[in-house]
């Protein structure tokens, strides 16, 4: 990173001596206007508050006396929270179900939609469409076929074949995989195109050579598709532990947390502590907690790096 | 099956905005028993005023695509191909906070709204607030970026040799050769003011300011649930169509949402 990197600068002259002048020459006055825009929409509104992050979870404030460092309370205090462990838990229970409903239904839907090859592009949009539909809207309309009464809308059609009525969200048992359907149905479409792209990838002759030996579609899965997206489907995977980890959308307007605080999530709890404290913001208990999540999210997407990095030069 | 499972909800919330409430109520399923209620949608649009929710919804959006379209394109040209001294600092600052998430800014951003540092002023309440945050967006930046680095360096040259400054290598070659990934950015940016709810709901808390997202919720208790339903149709209708306009491009953006490669 010298002076002689740059590779604006023309005459040999600019390069022996910097000065005011040679640096205004070199389009430095003009490389900056340009940088301008980022370095004052990241400075205030990403690098200031991240610093300001770390700093808070080391103090005390209630942004009326002045902060005091109070070193690992915040972060003790947050340990100390019972509720802590609840929304760790309900937050892990989710991204499991997420992944046991959500991971290999697009995957199904993007195998089928491939063998399928007319008006593929119909289906990939019909497919799509649900993720276009804005998210509180959908929780919306879902909240109101989660109706636990029999005329509710999904405890009719299920009435039809004799099931139900079930309490859906109202549940403390079943809100959660309630509210794991919705953001399936909700997020399955932008996986499906994801795959359907990393399927179209997979050279047709290995299926071709699969079919002259007998294979059934399922073994064709198994043993031709598979294998061949297996980066794409780690990809998925860790991106959807990363999504669903920071989960609050659903939980905070299917239920708000309840019932019994069983769908509480990690997010949910940075908010409460936060934004809906009786007593004013608790901003260092709530910085704290985003810290420790932010650590563990950094840490997937980490490894998420190396990974997509290993597999394109591959 | 699958097709039913993606689409009947959307077809349900189309039948049911103009239904009249105690058909959808009583018999959810059943198709118009009692006729078609239109009025649902013009109460939602006039009395409880979804007007002004919704033209805050666009200005939201705008805002932020013009706020991200800026930052990106500028900030893109001077890193991939002014690239001073100093860039690849400034590249890697940028990158870095694709490594933390946006939950850990939700405090400290909401307090730096209520007072910017070095001007004072609180943002609440205007869309600057939502606008500004929408900018610092660094995969915009690692797109327009990557788009640009793949550009010839031999058309720069050539325009250098006829004496073009900065600006006009800018203005004259590098936006009209970069349509494609503006499309993309401009995607992703439309749809993710359209969908915000958690930072449009901490930073505008006046009814006035506040978009379809964060309303919508609110109204649930206090409307006809006909009314209500119309309401969440009306929240829909723009981005399906916009998606039906610009198929193409919304399938491509997803596509690149996952193979964006490190």
């Amino acid at each position: 990173m010298t002076a002689l990197d740059r590779p604006v600068a023309a005459t040999p002259r600019a390069r022996r001596r910097r000065t005011p002048l040679t640096w205004f020459r070199g389009g430095g006055l003009a490389n900056l206007l340009f940088l301008l825009p980022m370095l004052i929409v990241f400075g205030l509104f990403s690098w200031y508050p991240i610093v300001r992050a770390v700093i808070m979870s080391f103090q005390k404030t209630n942004m009326v006396q002045a902060a005091t460092w109070v070193g690992l309370d915040n972060f003790v205090k947050v340990l100390h929270d019972p509720l802590f462990y609840t929304a760790v838990h309900n937050t892990a229970w989710f991204a499991v179900l997420a992944l046991i409903f959500g991971y290999p239904v697009p995957l199904i839907a993007a195998v089928m939609m491939s063998e399928v090859r007319r008006s593929r592009g119909m289906f990939s949009a019909l497919a799509y469409l649900p993720v276009v539909v804005p998210p509180v809207v959908a929780v919306l309309l879902w909240k109101f076929f989660y109706d636990a009464s029999p005329t509710g809308v999904f405890n009719t059609i299920l009435g039809w074949v004799g099931l139900g009525p079930y309490p859906w969200i109202q549940d403390a048992t079943w809100a959660m995989p309630s509210i794991v359907l919705e953001a399936t149905w909700a997020a399955a479409g932008g996986t499906v195109i994801i795959y359907l792209a990393a399927l179209t990838a997979v050279a047709p002759e290995l299926y071709d050579a699969a079919e002259v030996d007998g294979a059934s579609i399922w073994r064709k899965i198994w043993h031709v598709t598979l294998p061949q997206l297996r980066g794409i489907l780690l990809i998925t995977l860790i991106l959807q532990v990363i999504g669903t980890s920071q989960v609050f959308l659903e939980p905070f307007l299917f239920t708000d947390g309840g019932p019994a605080n069983s769908t509480v999530t990690v997010l949910q709890l940075i908010y409460r502590y936060g934004f809906q404290n009786s007593l004013g913001g608790n901003y260092g208990a709530a910085t704290a907690l985003s810290v420790m999540l932010a650590l563990f999210l950094a840490l997937l997407s980490f490894v998420y790096f190396r990974l997509t990095r290993r597999w394109s030069q591959n | 099956m699958l097709v039913v499972f993606g689409l009947g909800p959307i077809l349900w919330l189309a039948k049911a905005a103009i239904t009249p409430t105690q058909d959808t109520l009583r018999t959810p399923m059943a198709i118009f028993p009692n006729g078609v209620a239109w009025d649902n949608l013009v109460q939602a649009w006039t009395t409880i005023h979804l007007d002004v929710q919704f033209m805050n919804t666009i200005w939201v959006a705008l805002g932020s695509w013009i706020v991200q379209i800026i930052v990106a394109t500028t900030a893109g040209y001077a890193l991939s191909v002014l690239k001073p001294a100093y860039g690849r600092v400034l590249n890697g600052l940028v990158l870095g906070t694709l490594f933390v998430p946006a939950v850990v800014l939700l405090v400290p951003l909401y307090l730096t709204i209520l007072d910017v540092p070095f001007i004072g002023i609180s943002l609440q309440n205007t869309f600057w607030a939502v606008w500004l945050p929408a900018g610092a967006n660094a995969f915009n930046i690692l797109l327009v970026k990557r788009f640009f680095d793949n550009l010839p360096a031999e058309i720069f040259e050539a325009a250098r040799t006829d004496g073009a400054g900065p600006f006009r290598l800018f203005w004259a070659i590098v936006l009209p050769l970069s349509r494609p990934i503006l499309g993309v950015v401009s995607v992703f940016a439309i749809i993710a003011a359209w969908k915000d709810y958690l930072w449009p709901k901490l930073v505008l808390s006046l009814p006035e300011v506040q978009p379809l997202s964060v309303r919508l919720p609110q109204l649930q208790q206090t409307i006809d649930l006909g009314v209500y339903l119309a309401a969440l149709a009306i929240s829909t209708i723009i981005p399906i169509i916009l998606f039906v306009f610009f198929q193409n491009l919304f399938l491509r953006s997803a596509g690149l949402g996952g193979a964006v490669k490190g």
